[in-house]
Order: C-alpha cells, then sequence, then structure tokens
C-alpha cells in the first residue's frame, strides 16, 4: 500500500469552541487514517465529538489545530472558496434530515451540486437522471421531497451525494429519522455502493446495529479516538 | 455557478414567493410610477407653458405697450407703485396712429381694448363673452384664422363698421346648425352684422379661447369699452426676436418723445411680453425640479428599505437552504449572486410595471385634467435606473449576510 490510498489522513486534530469566557476543546488531537474504498462508522456518545470530527472531514468546518489531508491535499489552510470547491468535487453528503430543498423537484435537488461544478445543463441532467436510477428512483424524478416517502428522501440525497463522483460519502446518522425497515434498506443501499463500486464512505452514528453495517468502528470519547477496529460486515 | 443559472434560480424563487415578491416589486414600482408622473407632469407643464401659453397669450415676437401692467405675476406691487400706475396717462388712440405711422414698417402695429357685454342673439344672451375693439391688422398679429367668412379691412375700421368676427364657441352657442355669417349680433345691445367665424383657439389651462367678438375699434362699442379715444394696448409684432427688441426700442422712444419725459425720468407706460411669465414660471418650474424629485426620491429609498426588509426575512428563513447549497459545493459569490439576482429581477420588474402604470397616470392627468403631461424618455430612464439601482442596494446587504452564513451554523438552523 502507498500513500496514495489513503484518502484521509489528520494529524493531531483538535477544534476549540468559544463558549463565553469558556472554551470548549471539542476535539483534544485526533489521529486518523482511513483508505480508499473502507466504509468505517465513528461512534461516539453526545458530546463526544464525533459531529464536530465529521464537520471538519466534511470540510463545512476548519480545525483549530493539527493537520487534515484529504485525498493528498492539506485542507486545514484553505480558504472558504477552496472548501466550497472541495465539498463540490470531492465529498457527498448525507445528512440526518435529509437537507433536500422543499420546492425542487427529486431531479433538481440530485443536479444541485453539479450546476455548483459548473456542468452544463444537459449533461447535468443525463447524469443527475442516472443517479437516480441507480438508488431506485428512476420513476420519482419528478417529485418534491413532500410528495417522498422517508426512505424515498434519503436515496434522493444519496443519488445527490453520488452525482459528482465523489471520493467519500459522509454520512451523518443517516437513518436517525427513518423507521428500523427502511433504515435497513438505506444501509443495503449504501453497503452496495461500498462493495460494488468501492465507493469509500464514512458514516457517524451512535447506534450500535447501524455501525455494525461497517467494515470498521471508530469510537470517539472526549474528543479523542478511544478505539479503532476492523468488523466483519 | 454560470449567471443563467443564477438567473434561473432567482426566477424559480420569486415564482415560488408570489406574494413576498409582490411586495419587494413595490417598492421599486412606486418609486419609478410616481418619479414617471411628476417629473411628465411638469415636463409637460413647462413644454405648455413655453410653446402653447405664451404663443397664444402673448403671441410670439410679440409685445403690448399699455399704461400699466395688465397681469401680475410673481410678486404683488406696493402702494406707491400701485399709486404711480394709477396717476399715469392711458394710451389714445392717437398714440396708436402715430407709432403705426412712425416705426419701422417691418413691424406690424395693432390696437385692441376689450371687455366683458353683455352679447345677445334673439333672446339668447351671455355676458361671458370678451368684446375686443381692434384694428384689422389685429387677425394677423394674433394669428386668428377665419374658418367661415372673412375679417375685416382697412375701410371698414376707418369707417367705424358695425361688423364682427365671432369665436368658435360663440358661434356654437349662438348658432347651433346654421351659418352665422351674414346674421346679426346685439353687443353691448349695439346691431353688429358678422363677416367671419374665428378659427378654434384651443384652451389655456381648461379656459377656452374661442369666446370672444371682435369688432373695429373704430365702431359703437368704443362708446362702452374705454373712455373716450383711449384704448387698452398698443401690440407690435416683429418678424423674429432681434426684430422685438429694435421695435421695442422704437416704441420707447417715440412714446417719451409723445409725453415729453426727460431723460432720467422713468417711462411711464408698460411693455408686456410673454418674458415675464417666463420667467416667473422659470422660478416655479426650477422649485418644481427641485423639490418634487427630492420627494419622489424618499419614496424610493423608503421602496429600497422595504426591499431590504424582505430580502432579510428571506435569507432568515432560507438560513438552511443556504446551508445545504454551502454543503453542496456553494461559494460565497454564488449565494451573493443568487440573492443579487433576485433582488434585481424584483427591482426591474417593479421598475418596468412602475414605466407602465407612471405612463398611465401621465395619460389620466391629462385626460382628466387640464394640466397636460408630456412623457420624457429622460425621465423614464433614469427612473428605470433609480428603481433598479435601489434594488441592488437594499439587495447587497442582505445577499452579502447570506454568502457570509457559516455552513455548519446554517445547517444546524431550524
Amino acid at each position: 500500500m502507498n500513500d496514495n490510498h489513503i484518502l484521509i489522513r489528520t494529524v493531531g486534530l483538535t477544534r476549540d469552541y468559544a463558549m463565553g469566557v469558556e472554551v470548549v476543546r471539542a476535539l483534544r488531537g485526533v489521529n486518523l487514517e482511513i483508505r480508499r474504498s473502507e466504509y468505517v462508522a465513528i461512534m461516539g456518545p453526545s458530546g463526544s465529538g464525533k459531529s464536530t470530527f465529521m464537520n471538519l472531514i466534511g470540510c463545512l468546518d476548519t480545525p483549530s489545530g493539527g493537520q487534515y489531508w484529504l485525498n493528498g491535499l492539506e485542507v486545514s489552510k484553505m480558504s472558504d472558496d477552496e472548501l466550497a470547491r472541495i465539498r463540490n468535487k470531492e465529498i457527498g453528503f448525507v445528512f440526518q434530515t435529509f437537507n433536500l430543498l422543499p420546492r425542487a423537484t427529486s431531479l433538481h435537488n440530485v443536479e444541485l451540486p453539479l450546476i455548483y461544478g459548473g456542468v452544463g445543463a444537459k449533461d447535468r441532467r443525463d447524469r443527475a437522471a442516472a443517479a437516480l436510477e441507480s438508488v431506485g428512483l428512476g420513476d420519482r424524478m419528478g417529485h418534491k421531497p413532500s410528495e417522498l416517502s422517508g426512505g424515498q428522501r434519503q436515496r434522493v440525497a444519496i443519488a445527490r451525494a453520488l452525482v459528482t463522483d465523489p471520493s467519500i460519502i459522509l454520512a451523518d446518522e443517516p437513518t436517525g429519522n427513518l423507521d428500523s425497515q427502511t433504515s435497513e434498506e438505506i444501509m443495503k443501499v449504501l453497503a452496495d455502493l461500498n462493495d460494488r463500486a468501492g465507493q469509500t464512505i464514512v458514516m457517524v452514528t451512535h447506534e450500535h446495529d447501524i455501525a455494525a453495517h461497517a467494515k470498521r468502528v471508530v469510537t470517539l470519547h472526549d474528543g479523542v479516538i478511544s478505539s479503532d477496529r476492523a468488523q466483519a460486515a | 455557478m454560470s449567471f443563467l443559472e443564477a438567473v434561473r434560480l432567482a426566477f424559480g424563487m420569486i415564482r415560488a414567493q408570489k406574494l413576498k415578491s409582490f411586495f419587494s416589486m413595490v417598492g421599486a414600482f412606486i418609486g419609478v410610477t410616481f418619479l414617471i408622473g411628476v417629473v411628465t407632469i411638469v415636463n409637460g407643464m413647462d413644454r405648455y407653458v413655453k410653446e402653447d401659453f405664451a404663443g397664444k397669450l402673448f403671441g410670439i415676437n410679440t409685445f403690448t405697450l399699455r399704461f400699466r401692467p395688465f397681469v401680475n405675476v410673481g410678486q404683488e406691487p406696493s402702494r406707491e407703485q400701485r399709486r404711480e400706475w394709477n396717476r399715469r396717462p392711458r394710451l389714445k388712440i392717437a398714440d396708436y396712429e402715430a407709432l403705426a405711422d412712425q416705426v419701422d414698417p417691418r413691424f406690424l402695429v395693432g390696437v385692441e381694448s376689450m371687455s366683458n357685454v353683455e352679447t345677445a342673439v334673439g333672446h339668447k344672451r351671455s355676458t361671458s363673452i370678451e368684446a375686443r375693439g381692434v384694428s384689422e391688422s389685429y387677425f394677423r398679429i394674433r394669428k386668428i384664422d377665419i374658418a367661415e367668412g372673412r375679417v375685416f379691412s382697412q375701410p371698414e375700421v376707418e369707417h367705424g363698421a358695425d361688423v364682427v368676427v365671432i369665436g368658435s364657441e360663440v358661434a356654437d352657442k349662438f348658432f347651433a346648425g346654421v351659418d352665422p355669417v351674414g346674421r346679426t349680433i346685439r353687443v353691448a345691445d349695439f346691431p353688429y352684422r358678422i363677416i367671419g367665424v374665428a378659427e378654434s383657439q384651443g384652451k389655456v389651462f381648461g379656459i377656452s379661447l374661442d369666446k370672444f367678438v371682435i369688432a373695429p375699434y373704430t365702431s359703437q362699442i368704443k362708446r362702452v369699452v374705454n373712455p373716450h379715444n383711449v384704448v387698452d394696448g398698443i401690440i407690435v409684432k416683429a418678424p423674429d426676436i432681434p426684430g422685438m427688441n429694435e421695435a421695442r426700442a422704437q416704441v420707447e422712444a417715440i412714446m417719451r418723445i409723445r409725453r415729453h419725459l426727460r431723460p432720467g425720468q422713468a417711462d411711464n407706460f408698460h411693455f408686456e411680453t410673454s418674458d415675464d411669465v417666463l420667467s416667473f414660471w422659470a422660478n416655479i418650474s426650477n422649485i418644481l425640479y427641485t423639490a418634487l424629485p427630492a420627494l419622489v426620491g424618499i419614496s424610493l429609498v423608503v421602496g429600497g428599505i422595504v426591499i431590504m426588509n424582505i430580502m432579510l426575512m428571506a435569507v432568515a428563513e432560507r438560513t438552511r437552504e443556504i446551508g445545504i447549497r454551502k454543503s453542496l459545493g456553494a461559494r460565497r459569490r454564488d449565494i451573493l449572486r443568487q440573492f443579487l439576482v433576485e433582488a434585481t429581477a424584483l427591482s426591474t420588474f417593479g421598475a418596468a410595471l412602475g414605466i407602465v402604470s407612471g405612463i398611465g397616470l401621465a395619460y389620466l392627468v391629462n385626460v382628466a385634467t387640464p394640466l397636460p403631461a408630456h412623457v420624457s424618455l429622460g425621465s423614464i430612464i433614469v427612473a428605470v435606473f433609480l428603481g433598479v439601482g435601489v434594488g441592488v442596494m437594499s439587495g447587497v446587504y442582505p445577499a452579502s449576510r447570506a454568502a457570509r452564513l457559516d455552513p455548519v451554523a446554517a445547517l444546524r438552523f431550524e
């Protein structure tokens, strides 16, 4: 294995928040490497820093200290616009609350990252349609989120995450708002992506049975990694 | 994200939030409407006063010699001034004859005296008709064309013939459906033979200029219109403006000699020209042109504040959407552009509607009131620039706030 296969590398990553006069140290030095095609679950109780860690990995936030390399690029020093470009090209988000635009159709929701990536209209539509097909929603392209079930919405979100062909998919409690049966379906979609396409997935969850779908589980505790183990999917 | 995408996005938003969009538009709309409306009316009045009013009432390159100012524009005269005016000698027919004889023949000299007297045909009567006693040159000086019949001739004036030319409204009033030429009209109880009907002179500020009867100044009405041998005004028309000044100098010199005025003594007669009215109007229109746009400016500022408020609300309401867009790779400038294009599009729509309704307002004023209105391209251009400018300016702050939102916080926003 050479370094090229390391997709995510953090060294001594810290993030402090000023809460009035007090400084909350949400992350106290996280060292982690994630290789291409891994399926990693990040676990931990609330307050463990997993959300903060996920925001840093997703380039939505910048660290207070330490370094973060994504795909060989040092992200921790980037400007706002560069971070936006990284989010657009390298990362596909899947959120607990889906975060679809309520007034837009499925197709338009999936097109969005391509719009910001500067992809032409025709190409964009084709790719968005293909992404929706791949999550089994080829017949729901003209529907708005309010006309879809929770599971379908999350599939639209997954299609949106996939459409730019990102280096990693970042899923933040992707089943948090779904019933258990739908949750299983969504987990199967993610597992398939990892198995068949070798898609790298990082998933934040606090549920053990959801984390059980991943091949590696990293547990955070009080802002540091307390355990990191591989598991059979 | 391309500009085209931003426009498409903005239009989608405007369609989706119709009511809110409508209110944002109203800001620019009202400002532009009033700006165009107001400028249009002031412009129209300006043109009207300069071209029609002054020309119709005073004549072009024409002045009238009077013993004292006849119409007062601007400041009220002082008591001394009035007393001095009242002491002045009146103008006499002899003055007219001397002037007509002595000024350069390039200049047309006429005389006029006027008074409202009772006019009657059969048992129909009117007291609102103005009787004028004039010389035959009057028609050429005042540009009164004849629709039917003829004007009176020099011999008729010399003999004091009881002939009369009537205004079109007089013809309509007394002779609906019949030809008035050759019929008799009683002016101050003197019977006159109608020899012509004048072409309509139109209106000035809604007042008809066609309610007159014109007779030779030597005819019977001289007994009622003025004291013996006195005339109201001696009118002189020159071919052009330098000519008018020359004519005025000649008339002044002749009059001073006739009145035995010593050098240094002031004229005891008055020249009435359209300049008095025009300079008075220039004062009014200057005030209007300064004050009214300022008022309109206030309405635009209010409109801008409305737009800014609504945009700020929209940013607050769409915080989560902004977070989502940022998480998908929207840069600051993409968000900025989205909101700016939206504000611009709304104010442009508003401005466009404002143009239509501003022109409509001008049209309405034209039709419903005697005030004339004239839409100028300049006012439209200025109004559009201001309307759209206000939209963009008031969109900048909300848009930059949206663009600077922290994506993590925005995504968490409920």
